[in-house]
């Protein structure tokens, strides 16, 4: 086009473009939350990728790590080819090999390890979304030493749910967000259920007549929305939330009714001290707990229906269990004289929670205004366990939820524990408004199997799972001495209830040959060389160091991941995944699936573009190795591979129990969910509908799910449960009692003496709060921080800062600090600061924010990166000025009497501590301000590494051929229709379209 | 120079942001940005995108930042997306020495085409929103475009007709319609929630409207939750209530 500059040229617009040649559904993989994503191809590429409108994850929306996936897709950090190392560990010195040589090798060294001890062999993963298949793939081979990243994540919210609620938050349970009335969002690294919780709170909000109540020491993301931003001092949540027990008891507002129904609050315990029964329930003959009826004065099997019928169980008071025996009391008295006790009230906890205690008081208040005063009451019938009828659905509208900010403490098991108590005494869990458990959940308490592993033999496999629930210290993985079988001291008497295992330790241990060494360590998607692991200098030396022969103290280390993060560079064979776009996947029920509380749903990935490198999907290669191992389950009788086209093939037709499968959708001729047998066209049936399945649960199945009939019977037949029983809440927990028993001298599975007083204390079968360890083992005066990461929204549960659009957004990371603690230090806005701690000291940069709590100081965790890594070139910020504060957390507790160091976790669970950190900042020398420290030689690239561009113009080519047209236009309002008639004065006039949005059109 | 239409357009398609909800998750940013790259002012230039100095086109920039309330000594985060308001008297138009910078009369959008942009940036210097975004590789300027090539396509299915920042947009917080319709429902929100123009005293009449926080459910005057529960016991050990829960016998 000629431009005349003295006339106005007026642009032709192309309003349609063909902007695809096709669009194909698949499930994201750029966090963990697995929404449904639309990916418009043009040309071979990527064009655009948007949310699946009809996706029961995130109904269309997407957030800005999804939306940047195109840039993980084509990012030049991707491997490319199988790598054998063949310099030093951690140079970077990497030739390619053929796949055929890759999975030789793997076999050999994994076939070795086999046929020597199968414990040799240690298996871990990180950000798996295949946890069946790779936990079943360990038991297979035969090694206990398997687990996925939630050892150093989450486990003490999983874990106290599963042992108090049999169900937890996230991929457990969720808010009621259409009923709920009073929000309580708990935590820094809450961002787990990533959309989910957006549209929930975009929902909450825009109702406009609930309160969002936000506890965390930090105000940013989902907190600078909140009605009230409650900024706790870290640690002390569990604290907290006994004085608002506390202020509930003391004002009974309690429900006495739900508790009787639904938990075992009327359940006697012995009260024996000294003796081998102290703290048991008390039982009939047949195992059954016993209460006491006030009618009747007898006492009756607490848990069956006509118990649940009639009997009107007492709450409190010292009962006789029978001539000769000892007394005992209901759990409910336990509970009441703990928590009303003068200790936890909110003026005697004020102090140490930060926080003033009329606004304890005042948000106690609230909690019981709302369930109590706001009741609310849905016209649905149900039926309960027992059979009796109820008309409708009974709720009090408080939900809370929390992920690893309360979790990542030494104390976090109870913490989690405590919150679920609250909520269960004012009865809000699965009822209207309250907090809403997701298929299959809730589950019995804890749900079976126990951990398997405590035998191996050459060549065999396990009896059983490796990662399970124990309920005794006789499920305990240790030897005849009570010493660890597992490498990461998982279920030992260190970390009894760890049931997630401790990812974190695996290296230090393993390089300790504490307990023992290993052979081959085998790994996943798990950035354990930075920042996934505490103590990352001190880690790498683990993986670098010799012993007197030369030989690297771990000697072989196989890693899989798709791209060249900073633990490629410390492996011996490198076997290259392929990005989220180019491969297969379910995301299954038999694991983590992406259920709501409206029903169970499963998903699929697809491949929608073809890989142009030479890797494979991780999950095909692990059946791959497995068949030439030659694993139960994995080749036929004649020794071929079971599973010959990978891990599709798996998907389909792999069986757990018979009729059970990864995916419960279109089985058996397409026309059974659930139960029935493989179908050759069930990924089809997936693809046709977007690739998802989900059940939309009758209105009946809704709430009290752990009492509901139907669904009882439902989910047995799903095989999520094993009978159709109730699921009985447990506010006092026996199995933690069992162990606490057998550390005061009792039954034959004892701890050795190192660890009996430990396990004593810890071990209380109610909630309790306690210093977080490490803080009671550092000179808090030296060190009188507190210091917190979490991951930006944007990067939450993402990898890498390979992303070029991501890392616009954030390139380095700050250390955040209230100005009125800035003053206190001398320490100004943009100034270069040391951080230190007990474990050394970090380099990095001050930011001022009033968002933060006083005591406290945070930084963005991940964005540092080591040089080298991730396709980024040696000047970026990342490695420049961004930092990890995992360099100053120490994995292990500073020495106690005795000389031995406990790994810096939770002593009931193995939760790793992140949280617990406590340091001192200092303004750095001028000379040293502007970098940042340790920092490390940077790692070299991979052979044939992608091409960094300086300039990059992605989508330039892509425009599409002009169509021609125009659409009539259609306006948008609030995004969903759930969100837009809670809108006053635009209620009226909508219409539904196909597509599920609400739209209309504009005249 | 360059002229505004000169009836101004009846329709002026516009976004609302919600700021009470937004959360600042980026969704809203990195999603119009991926589609622009290929869309109408194709592509969104990066430059160094893997080393020093990453800076890039975006149509959208979300800022946070704390208010302090003097008096109280309160604080709040607030977070605010950042596009082109499409304004009615845009500055950025008639300071146009080409005509590339131009208002579209049938729905008000402002658009610069890129065919006949020189990149003098003296548009960038005329909108007091800083809005606009200068593509250093190639020379021009570029801008929100409200998915002008998204929102009438009719190759996409009806779902995606929407400015990718809306549609995408995880609490909802971004709302998209006619502003020069009194009745249409964007309008009627920004009237129900009190909804404002950004800067207005820059006389540029944007069309865009933000939503401001609402007040916080604790600052409400209606509310009459107490301010804290009654107990019904003072002993120091809750001894009053124990006694009283031994006989504590459950209704039918």
């Amino acid at each position: 086009m000629v431009a005349n500059p003295f006339t106005t040229v007026k642009e032709e617009v192309e309003l349609s473009r063909m902007a695809a040649d096709e669009v194909k559904t698949t499930t994201c993989y750029m966090c963990a939350c697995r929404c449904g994503i639309r990916v418009h191809l043009k040309d071979g590429k990527v064009r655009y990728i948007e949310g699946n409108p009809e996706h029961p994850v995130n109904q269309g929306v997407l957030c800005g790590k999804g939306s940047a996936g195109i840039m993980n897709h084509y990012s030049p950090a991707r491997l490319s080819k199988p790598l054998k190392r063949v310099g030093e560990r951690g140079a970077g010195e990497f030739e390619e090999i053929e796949w055929d040589e890759a999975l030789e090798l793997a076999t050999k060294w994994m076939g070795d390890a086999r046929a020597k001890d199968p414990k040799k062999m240690a298996f871990f993963t990180g950000r798996d979304q295949s946890q069946s298949l790779t936990g079943w793939w360990a038991s297979k081979f035969g090694t206990p030493n398997f687990a996925a990243h939630g050892g150093f994540c989450s486990v003490n919210m999983a874990a106290a749910g599963l042992y108090t609620i049999g169900g937890a938050f996230w991929e457990f349970g969720e808010p009621d967000w259409d009923h709920t009335k009073y929000f309580m969002l708990f935590g820094v690294a809450e961002d787990h259920d990533s959309n989910p919780i957006k549209i929930g709170l975009g929902k909450l909000k825009t109702r406009d007549d609930a309160k969002f109540v936000s506890v965390n020491p930090v105000r940013t993301g989902y907190s600078a929305i909140a009605d009230e931003w409650v900024g706790i001092r870290p640690g002390t949540d569990g604290l907290f939330i006994f004085a608002l027990i506390h202020e509930l008891l003391r004002a009974e507002k309690i429900d006495f009714e739900y508790l009787a129904r639904y938990t075992n609050s009327h359940w006697l315990v012995y009260d024996n001290p000294g003796q081998e029964n102290d703290g048991l329930f008390v039982r009939d003959k047949k195992g059954n707990p016993l209460c006491f009826d006030l009618k009747t004065k007898k006492l009756l099997d607490a848990t069956s229906a006509a118990t649940a019928k009639k009997v009107k169980p007492a709450f409190v008071g010292e009962r006789s269990t029978g001539r000769g025996k000892p007394k005992a009391r209901p759990v409910f008295e336990l509970i009441a004289r703990r928590y009303m006790a003068d200790e936890y009230s909110p003026d005697a906890v004020a102090e140490t929670v930060g926080l003033k205690a009329e606004d304890i008081k005042r948000i106690a208040a609230e909690i019981a205004h709302a369930a109590f005063e706001e009741e609310i009451e849905l016209d649905i019938a149900w039926t309960d366990w027992t059979g009796k009828k109820h008309k409708t659905m009974k709720g009090r509208p408080v939900s809370m939820h929390a992920m690893r900010g309360i979790s990542a403490h030494s104390n976090g098991f109870h913490t989690c524990r405590a919150l679920h108590l609250l909520q269960v005494l004012i009865g809000s869990v699965d009822v209207p408004g309250g907090f809403r458990y997701k298929s299959p959940f809730p589950k019995p308490i804890p749900p079976g199997p126990k951990p398997a592993g405590k035998y191996t033999q050459p060549n065999s496999p396990l009896d059983g799972a490796p990662i399970g629930n124990p309920t005794s210290p006789e499920d305990l993985l240790v030897d005849d001495d009570g010493n660890p079988i597992r490498i990461d001291k998982g279920y030992s008497w260190e970390f009894p209830m760890s049931s997630h295992g401790l990812m974190h330790m695996v290296l230090h241990n393993a390089w300790a040959k504490d307990p023992y060494g290993i052979d081959v360590l085998f790994m996943y998607m798990a950035n354990m060389g930075w920042n996934s692991s505490m103590n990352t200098s001190q880690t790498i030396k683990y993986l670098t160091d010799k012993d007197e022969n030369g030989e690297y103290k771990i000697p072989k280390f196989i890693y899989s991941d798709a791209y060249y993060s900073e633990t490629v560079a410390f492996a011996d064979l490198i076997l290259p995944d392929t990005t989220y776009l180019e491969r297969w996947d379910c995301i299954s029920l038999l694991d983590r699936p992406i259920s709501s509380a409206h029903g169970p749903a499963d998903a699929i990935r697809q491949p929608v573009v073809e890989p142009d490198r030479d890797v494979r999907a991780f999950q095909t290669v692990l059946l791959d190795l497995g068949a030439r191992l030659g694993l139960d389950g994995m080749v036929n009788e004649d020794g071929a591979a079971k599973y010959p086209e990978g891990y599709p093939d798996y998907i389909v037709n792999h069986e757990r129990a018979p009729g059970l499968g990864p995916l419960a959708g279109w089985r058996e001729g397409g026309t059974k969910h659930g139960r029935g047998k493989p179908d050759a066209y069930q990924l089809d049936a997936y693809i046709e509908n977007g690739c998802f399945w989900q059940y939309e649960l009758p209105p009946g199945q809704q709430y009290y799910k752990h009492a509901n009939q139907d669904y009882l019977e439902y989910a047995n037949y799903m095989g999520w449960v094993p009978d159709t029983k109730p699921i009985i809440f447990q506010l006092y927990s026996e199995p933690v009692q069992k162990f606490r028993l057998a550390a005061q001298g009792h039954g034959k599975v004892q701890p050795p003496e190192k660890h009996r007083a430990r396990v004593e204390e810890f071990f209380d079968p109610l909630p309790t709060w306690y210093i977080p360890v490490e803080e009671t083992m550092v000179d808090v005066e030296k060190y009188p921080l507190h210091a917190l990461t979490q991951r930006p929204m944007h990067m939450y549960h993402s990898w890498g800062s390979q992303n070029a659009w991501l890392r616009q957004i954030t390139s380095f990371n700050c250390l955040y600090i209230h100005p009125d603690t800035a003053a206190k230090y001398k320490v100004s806005d943009k100034d270069w600061v040391w951080i230190s701690s007990h474990n050394g000291r970090v380099k990095g940069q001050v930011k001022l924010s009033t968002g933060t709590q006083r005591d406290t100081v945070w930084t963005w965790n991940a964005i540092g990166k080591r040089k080298g890594a991730w396709g980024l070139k040696d000047d970026a910020s990342e490695s420049n000025k961004g930092f990890l504060l995992n360099h100053i957390i120490s994995e292990l507790l500073p020495e106690k009497g005795g000389g031995y160091r406990y790994s810096n976790s939770d002593p009931v669970t193995g939760q790793a501590a992140w949280f617990d950190l406590r340091v001192n900042i200092e303004k750095c020398a001028a000379h040293e301000a502007g970098a940042t420290e340790p920092m490390f030689e940077p790692a070299k690239r991979q052979p044939n590494a992608f091409d960094a561009p300086d300039i990059l113009q992605y989508g330039k080519n892509l425009k599409g051929k002009p169509m021609g047209g125009q659409a009539p236009l259609e306006t948008w309002v609030a995004n969903r229709h759930e969100n837009a008639i809670n809108i006053r004065g635009i209620e009226d006039g909508r219409e539904t379209n196909p597509h599920g949005k609400r739209t209309s059109r504009i005249k | 120079m360059t002229s505004l239409p000169r009836k101004s357009s009846r329709r002026k398609l516009g976004l609302v942001i919600d700021l009470d909800i937004c959360v600042a998750c980026q969704a809203c940013a990195v999603n119009c940005k991926e589609w622009n790259t290929s869309g109408h002012s194709a592509p969104l230039t990066d430059l160094n995108p893997y080393g020093k100095g990453q800076n890039g086109v975006w149509y959208n920039r979300i800022h946070s930042f704390e208010a302090v309330d003097e008096k109280t000594g309160d604080s709040q985060t607030i977070n605010f997306p950042k596009s082109c308001l499409h304004c009615e008297d845009a500055p950025c138009v008639t300071v146009c020495p080409t005509g590339a910078s131009y208002k579209r009369e049938e729905d008000g959008i402002v658009l610069v085409n890129g065919d006949i942009c020189i990149g003098c940036k003296l548009c960038s210097w005329a909108c007091p929103y800083g809005a606009r975004e200068y593509d250093e590789t190639e020379g021009v300027m570029k801008k929100c475009t409200l998915c002008v090539d998204k929102i009438y396509n009719e190759t996409l299915s009806p779902s995606s007709r929407v400015p990718a920042c809306v549609s995408t947009c995880p609490v909802g917080a971004r709302h998209f319609g006619d502003l020069g319709d009194p009745h249409s429902e964007v309008t009627r929100l920004v009237e129900a929630r009190g909804g404002f123009a950004l800067m207005p005293e820059q006389g540029t009449l944007p069309v865009n409207r933000y939503l401001p926080p609402r007040p916080k459910q604790h600052q409400k005057p209606k509310d009459q939750t107490p301010r804290m529960l009654e107990h019904k016991d003072d002993s120091s050990d809750g001894a009053g209530l124990l006694a009283r829960w031994v006989d504590k016998v459950l209704s039918a």
